[in-house]
């Protein structure tokens, strides 16, 4: 091996070459590249994905786009205004007047992750977060719903304004429940199914009976 | 190559009399505690008792015991692990629902329905129904009774929620923990014949408070009367599911310790019971205006004051 030991470099010569990977095209980059777009096209991009879930919220179809390109963003915006619109209900007594904010939002976030665990400990295929942002889209017609609530409330309070509102949470409820359930059964094991509603049920049931018994002062 | 035919058969059949020889082989080596109790202590065969080995010594049992000792072997620090405590199907669940409002006589609840795979979807789901139940039940109950009341400013008591979560998981999780340990305990002292897994004794309680949800929703009609034939008949039904389940894991033991054992187990299922009746459903009002009190001070002043 005495050859190898006097192999050395010349410091003439220079060393030179490329490092940079060559992209095999041109519009991929532009694609993925979003550093260099206005800050608006950036915002509108995700309010678009946004509102393009609550409209499939609203009409329920199987479609797979809620489910695969997931975001919390909805879910956010639901929960902080449903909390929002839920205080100021009789502040002024001591205890027992309705939710405070935090506990809408522990219930709504706390429940939707119990209900999440609960679908896959049974077995299902979903992932944690997709099953997240469909349970949190799906608040969105109890959030109607209490608004139309308030709004009726701002009109009166007798029997009547509470039998419309009656209605309205009852079909809302429907609504939210049968959304939800469209989206989440697929991935269920077929002789649990009813197993994995219930919760959903139930969790729905709780969020309406408070915009039901909201009270104003 | 015929006669590698018949080596093969041979082969299955040798497999296949092993197969059969192992049913017999398991059901010999579990008969045998049970046998020996039976010729040493010597007394009178009680109806009970023998129908508690005939449930013990099926084949069925056998063979659930055989799969449980194979199924939860994850360690628990994986979600499989927890997996295996939500294995069970949606009639599975409905039947051990039926078999905790409907105790059938002599027949335990756990050997009947539980076999081995004892689930928490079960009392999980059913002590958070009966949270909100007894919540919203009673809001709308004490909302009835003082309806026409020209001081009563309806209020939705949400507070009362995270007091009936409390009381009712806590009754749930740590009485099974304390019949559990109270049952070891005694197991090392006597050599029972039944003895269960902490998971089977929190199974049986949760499936056991599943009749408290009609019952909650019932409680709504404000009348005294009612009301207590309904706790008396919903403390029967399950009252008689605990004490079936626990009555065979004592009998052996002290008769004293035996009867002090279920009994506190029959006490604090009525507790709960009326704990819950007296705390979140106000008393109905009798016919003659109580004093006017104003709401601020809630309207539990206002039935006190009766």
């Amino acid at each position: 091996f005495a050859g190898l030991a006097d192999v050395s470099i010349s410091e003439d010569i220079p060393v030179e070459g490329e490092i940079t990977v060559p992209v095999g095209s041109r519009s991929p980059d532009e694609v993925y590249s979003t550093l260099d777009e206005p800050v608006k096209d950036t915002i509108m991009r995700d309010l678009k994905a946004v509102g393009k879930k609550f409209v499939h919220v609203m009409y329920p179809k199987k479609s797979s786009a809620l489910l695969r390109d997931w975001d919390l963003w909805g879910p956010l915006v639901l929960c902080v205004s449903l909390a929002l619109m839920l205080q100021g209900g009789s502040a002024d007594s001591k205890d027992d007047g309705g939710p405070q904010f935090a506990e809408v939002f522990v219930i709504i976030w706390f429940g939707a992750v119990v209900i999440t665990l609960n679908s896959k400990l049974l077995g299902g295929t979903i992932s944690f977060f997709q099953s997240l942002c469909v349970l949190g889209y799906c608040v969105l017609p109890l959030t109607v719903a209490m608004l139309v609530c308030r709004l009726v409330l701002l009109a009166g309070s007798g029997t009547v304004s509470f039998i419309i509102r009656l209605i309205v949470v009852v079909a809302m409820f429907g609504w939210s429940t049968l959304a939800s359930t469209a989206f989440l059964a697929d991935s269920q094991p077929p002789n649990r199914k009813a197993l994995v509603v219930y919760p959903i049920f139930l969790f729905y049931f709780v969020i309406s009976w408070m915009i039901l018994t909201f009270t104003p002062q | 190559i015929a006669c590698l035919v018949m080596y093969l058969f041979a082969e299955f059949d040798d497999a296949a009399n092993l197969l059969a020889a192992n049913p017999d082989a398991t059901t010999i080596s579990i008969d045998e505690p049970v046998e020996i109790p039976k010729n040493q202590r010597g007394r009178l065969q009680e109806p009970g008792r023998e129908e508690d080995d005939e449930l013990l010594g099926t084949d069925d049992s056998d063979k659930t015991e055989l799969l449980a000792g194979q199924k939860k072997s994850a360690p628990f620090w994986t979600f499989e692990y927890y997996q295996t405590f939500f294995d069970v199907d949606t009639y599975q669940v409905l039947d051990r629902i039926k078999g905790s409002v409907f105790p059938v006589p002599g027949k335990n609840f756990v050997r009947l329905y539980i076999r081995s795979n004892p689930d928490l979807y079960g009392p999980f789901w059913i002590c958070a129904t009966l949270v909100f139940t007894i919540a919203v039940s009673g809001n709308l109950s004490n909302f009835f009774i003082h309806l026409g009341k020209p001081t009563y400013h309806y209020v939705p008591e949400f507070r009362k929620v995270s007091i009936a979560a409390t009381a009712i998981y806590a009754y749930a999780w740590l009485v099974p923990l304390a019949l559990w340990g109270f049952l070891m305990w005694r197991n090392s002292k006597v050599m029972n014949i039944v003895s269960y897994s902490f998971l089977e004794i929190v199974c049986v309680y949760g499936y056991s408070l599943f009749i408290y949800i009609p019952t909650a929703i019932l409680w709504i009609i404000p009348q005294k009367v009612v009301r207590w034939v309904l706790v008396m008949f919903s403390l029967c039904l399950s009252g008689s599911v605990l004490v079936m389940t626990f009555w065979p894991a004592v009998r052996d033991d002290n008769r004293r310790i035996a009867l002090a054992t279920v009994g506190t187990v029959v006490l604090l299922h009525a507790l709960l019971a009326v704990g819950c009746l007296a705390y979140f459903f106000d008393a109905p009002e009798l016919d003659f205006p109580a004093p006017i009190i104003p709401a601020h001070n809630g309207t539990t002043v206002v039935t006190k004051s009766q």
